[in-house]
């Protein structure tokens, strides 16, 4: 398959998407995602760091010993991790507390360590800054689908701003409490996927073993 | 690639040429990135660091504000916050000292300073050293009587020490509202002190009984004393339940803030 700039931003959006085809990166998905505000930081940060993690491992890439590339990837990608948390802190303190941790775990996306191993050791500086933001932008979208839906039926709003006027402030919606508990985005990503494979059928993994039917005899 | 001519290769290309895999080049790699990337992080934190200082200021304001219970999201937080009368209060006396400018007063600074501050032999909030001076916040109603005094403290959970504020009625004695802005306890066990379910458990307790005894306790069972002074401990934080209790009874204890609530009782604030 031939590999050109445009397929490698474009493809991770749905043929190859990181949460709904390869399975990555579900637990920050599962963790951030009860408010579209955050998701789309989380987004972001992720985007920038995959990009840049991947850009500058592939510049590198000649000069890591085998030895110790995954060390290398991932002073990497910490130091990456740190800046945008540090950057957050000072422009975005409301939302950087709301995803505490879950910046500093963005070292363990296995989304981010993915693409630096498969892609980044692998291929030219561009070529891997484009897939990064390819794969980020990927994560994102399913993050934001899953926010929607959440913070909507959760607590009635999007970014914030009501939609559904919730009982609570006299309106008519009885928000599904379960939606901003961290268990609905597992449902959600799980409706997802299978939307996803509904549509293309491509998507859908082999069966990794048939019950033989018996003959009668 | 064209044939190289013979010129005599430079140190760096030599080093570049040189195989990844080599031990003096894992070593170089390893060395020099780790180098690299600790300047970009602390380049970074440091360039930083005034803007991050601003918001927490500012995040310390609305936690001021909240545990007074009259913070609106959404309001200028600075206007909002000069609701309060800011005062630097002596512990020992109870009352408020003129010695310090509140604008200028740190209170960490004041704990560091041994001109200002005690060590403590008996330290059950695990808090080192205790400053003799710290600021306060006086919320005074529409006709100038006191409505709530808002008291910082801080004390050692579990894995860190937690900073808050406690917000205590006109009456010396019942508590409106705690909450800490600091901390780094477990999330999900110990972090669950932010969650506002718990909070607004502290709201109407007593601190102390008729006989002046500070009952008010974090505890899994009621105490004796009854109800009211009872705040149930968090689940799976049996060691931050236990510091918020240190802290809360060293705090409002006769080293802490039992004098200055001694003249609140009184009406002399």
């Amino acid at each position: 398959m031939a590999q050109t700039r445009r397929t490698l931003l474009i493809d991770p959006l749905v043929d190859n998407n990181p949460i709904t085809l390869q399975v990555l990166g579900i637990c920050s998905a599962l963790a951030v995602t009860s408010s579209l505000k955050v998701s789309m930081v989380m987004a972001i940060a992720v985007t920038l760091v995959t990009a840049f993690s991947s850009m500058f491992i592939s510049v590198l890439r000649n000069q890591i010993p085998g030895s110790i590339r995954i060390i290398v990837q991932m002073v990497i990608i910490a130091s990456l991790v740190i800046v945008v948390d540090q950057v957050l802190k000072a422009y975005a303190y409301d939302i950087s507390k709301t995803l505490s941790v879950f910046v500093g775990l963005i070292i363990t996306n296995c989304i981010v360590m993915g693409r630096a191993e498969a892609f980044a050791m692998k291929n030219p500086p561009i070529e891997s800054f484009i897939d990064g933001v390819g794969n980020g932008l990927g994560y994102g979208l399913i993050l934001m689908l899953v926010g929607t839906v959440r913070e909507l039926l959760g607590a009635g709003s999007l970014f914030g701003v009501t939609i559904l006027q919730t009982v609570n402030n006299g309106g008519w919606y009885v928000p599904n409490g379960l939606l901003l508990l961290p268990p609905s985005a597992f449902f959600v990503i799980g409706l997802l996927i299978w939307g996803f494979r509904t549509w293309k059928p491509a998507q859908v993994e082999k069966r990794e073993f048939r019950i033989q039917t018996v003959e009668a005899h | 690639m064209p044939e190289q001519p013979e010129i005599r290769k430079g140190v760096i290309r030599r080093f570049l040429d040189m195989s990844p895999d080599s031990a003096p080049k894992t070593v170089f790699v390893a060395v020099a990135l780790c180098l690299v990337a600790s300047m970009i992080v602390s380049a970074t934190a440091v360039a930083l660091r005034p803007l991050q200082e601003v918001n927490a200021l500012k995040d310390k304001q609305v936690n001021i504000l909240q545990v007074a219970g009259i913070y609106q999201p959404g309001e200028d937080v600075a206007d909002a916050f000069a609701a309060f009368e800011t005062h630097v209060l002596d512990l020992e006396t109870g009352q408020f000292t003129d010695k310090f400018d509140p604008a200028e007063f740190d209170d960490q600074a004041a704990a560091d300073d041994p001109q200002t501050s005690v060590e403590l032999e008996d330290d059950p909030a695990g808090i080192g050293r205790q400053a003799r001076y710290v600021t306060v916040y006086v919320l005074r109603n529409d006709s100038g009587a006191v409505d709530k005094v808002i008291l910082p403290l801080h004390g050692y959970g579990l894995w860190s020490t937690l900073y808050g504020y406690i917000a205590i009625e006109n009456d010396g004695n019942t508590i409106y509202g705690l909450q800490f802005y600091d901390h780094a306890e477990t999330p999900g066990l110990g972090a669950e002190v932010d969650n506002p379910r718990w909070k607004a458990l502290w709201r109407g307790k007593k601190l102390a009984d008729e006989d002046g005894d500070l009952q008010i306790t974090v505890a899994k069972t009621p105490p004796a004393a009854g109800q009211e002074y009872h705040v149930d401990a968090l689940s799976g934080a049996t060691l931050t339940s236990r510091g918020v209790d240190s802290l809360v009874r060293f705090w409002l204890g006769e080293r802490g803030y039992a004098p200055f609530l001694e003249n609140l009782k009184a009406g002399d604030i």
